[in-house]
């Protein structure tokens, strides 16, 4: 198992935002995490990423305890994520953004005199990771000059380029177009392969999405695990459908 | 090329200056050369990694006052060993100040900054036995390059060895820190400065980031420091009042911190300016106000700013991002 939550509980005051979750990723995993709004998903990917620290309960990530190592130290050890909301850096290109992830990847941070434009296995990463994603004609762009599609394939791409071990993405496929949701799934999918990712965790809305990729479905509810199963298996369970995605069960 | 060029004019300009100026310029230009090595230091911690310190005179005082304490308690009368002495403290006491600071952000860390220095000012001016209170210590001249100038007449040995030193001390600290801007470490940094949650989530540490350009910009105003003390022959507490980290945070603006030769530039109009200003009108800091005012308000990306069209939409959300 490469993550593993124990008993997580989450209060935001008063609010119990996550009640008791636990769950496991297993190698080569597609995991989807879906539950209506406020069910608790985004908390829990935040938990399971070090940006949260729980109330209660245990993270464990290749059987190591996490509990408080931090977003960065997580990262260190091969946990990426996106943000449901973009995440860029402003004023930074695209090419600067990716350089960046390629030189935390590298341990190069702390180089104080090093030329960076002499760098060529980090620049050469970076330019590699923006041809996967398709963002190599504009690598040369200031990233909050880049149309929303595309500030949100690079916080995915950033992630990527970090070549993690698993990695969390929170809606990658919010705020794009349905006709591009398939072809930017297709791109994960591809990335994941090619950068060497042992499991995707993804929190979805689009149902087609889910269903089309996970190979195990989580469903919140109320901060609860309501259901953890295969797609057909959950695809039978008619009321967890209504409850879950708020349309007849008949439309999936 | 065109920049180039221009600084290789302006550099030949600056060699030139004291056979062709009047010493009184010249001897101005020693102030502005040290608070440029400060400014350099500053801008790294304001411009790259968005935290407005002010309480950098700090470190101003402490590189003035080591430099008095060395020539004056002990044998060491060299420049160069006043210089790695001054950075040393400067380093390791930024260090610790540092180490609890970059914890903070925004006005918080703002407002931690100024109280150290207000706590060192305090020390500067209580512990007269040690440091002479308000009357400061003596700097005595110190030797360049292990030749020793006191035979020299003050106004020769300061115009021309002591200038030409100050230069080349200004010209490594501006490679050096041009180095770094340029380093992976300086693209971390404005990482750290433009998205510290995404720079988390990419394993880059943001503490440890904003801790190192604190201590460097440490080290940078301590050199600077060092170096404001043997043209007066003197250093004195004020060199650490809370207005002097001001005056720096002035320079940095005036110049523009989004450009990294602006803070030089600041620092060159400052000197320049209260120079002249303070010979016309004895109330220069209202003039000074006013300028202030006019950068914040019209000009957000300094005198560079002005130059460089464009600048000013990354400098204002710097400052707002600063200041919120």
């Amino acid at each position: 198992m490469i993550i593993e939550a124990l008993e997580l509980r989450k209060f935001y005051g008063e609010f119990c935002a996550l009640d008791g979750v636990s769950l496991g990723i297993e190698d080569g995993e597609f995991v989807s995490i879906i539950g209506p709004n406020g069910a608790g998903k985004s908390t829990l990917v935040n938990v399971l990423t070090g940006v949260l620290r729980p109330t209660s309960g245990r993270v464990r990530f290749k059987d190591q305890d996490v509990h408080g190592i931090g977003a960065a130290a997580l990262a260190r050890l091969g946990m990426a994520r996106s943000f449901q909301l973009v995440h860029i850096f402003p004023d930074l290109t695209v090419a600067e953004t990716l350089e960046a992830a390629v030189i935390s990847r590298l341990r190069r941070g702390g180089r104080l005199f090093a030329s960076r434009a002499r760098d060529r296995e980090a620049q050469e990463a970076a330019l590699e990771v923006a041809e996967l994603f398709g963002l190599a004609d504009r690598r040369g762009m200031l990233s909050r000059q880049l149309a929303q599609g595309d500030k949100k394939l690079l916080d995915v791409a950033s992630a990527f380029a970090l070549q993690p071990e698993i990695i969390l993405l929170d809606e990658p496929t919010s705020g794009v177009s349905t006709a591009d949701k398939t072809a930017i799934m297709e791109i994960l999918v591809a990335a994941a392969r090619r950068v060497g990712v042992r499991a995707i965790v993804q929190v979805e809305h689009d149902m087609d999405i889910v269903f089309g990729y996970s190979d195990r479905i989580i469903a919140l509810h109320q901060g609860k695990v309501l259901a953890n199963a295969a797609p057909a298996d959950l695809r039978a369970d008619t009321r967890l459908v209504d409850l879950m995605i708020g349309r007849r069960h008949g439309d999936l | 090329m065109k920049g180039r060029a221009l600084l290789a004019l302006l550099f030949a300009v600056v060699l030139a200056l004291p056979w062709v100026a009047p010493p009184y310029h010249v001897l101005l230009m020693l102030p502005f050369m040290a608070y440029a090595v400060v400014l350099l230091g500053l801008n790294l911690l304001f411009g790259y990694a968005g935290l407005v310190s002010f309480g950098h005179a700090l470190f101003i005082g402490l590189g003035a006052y080591t430099g008095a304490f060395v020539t004056t308690h002990t044998s060491v009368r060299s420049l160069e060993a006043i210089v790695l002495a001054a950075a040393l403290v400067g380093g390791v006491v930024a260090a610790l100040v540092g180490a609890l600071c970059v914890r903070y952000v925004k006005i918080y860390f703002g407002m931690l900054t100024l109280a150290f220095g207000m706590v060192f000012y305090t020390f500067l001016l209580k512990f007269y036995r040690v440091t002479g209170g308000d009357e400061g210590m003596r700097v005595l001249r110190p030797s360049l390059l292990g030749v020793n100038l006191d035979a020299m007449a003050k106004t020769d040995y300061l115009v021309g060895p002591y200038y030409y030193y100050s230069l080349a001390l200004l010209v490594l600290a501006t490679l050096a820190m041009w180095r770094i801007v340029h380093s992976p470490f300086g693209l971390c940094l404005r990482t750290v400065r433009d998205n510290p949650v995404k720079a988390e989530s990419l394993g880059l540490g943001v503490t440890r980031y904003r801790w190192r350009a604190f201590v460097i910009s440490g080290i940078y105003a301590a050199v600077g420091g060092a170096l404001l003390g043997p043209p007066t022959g003197n250093v004195d507490p004020t060199l650490s009042y809370w207005t002097q980290s001001g005056n720096i945070v002035f320079m940095t603006l005036l110049g523009g911190f989004a450009n990294f030769f602006g803070p030089v530039l600041g620092a060159f109009v400052f000197i320049y300016l209260q120079d002249t200003v303070m010979s016309v009108v004895p109330y220069w800091r209202l003039v000074f106000g006013a300028i202030l005012a006019f950068i914040v308000i019209w000009a957000p990306g300094g005198l560079m700013g002005l130059f460089a069209r464009g600048r000013p939409a990354l400098t204002s959300r710097v400052v707002s991002r600063a200041s919120s």
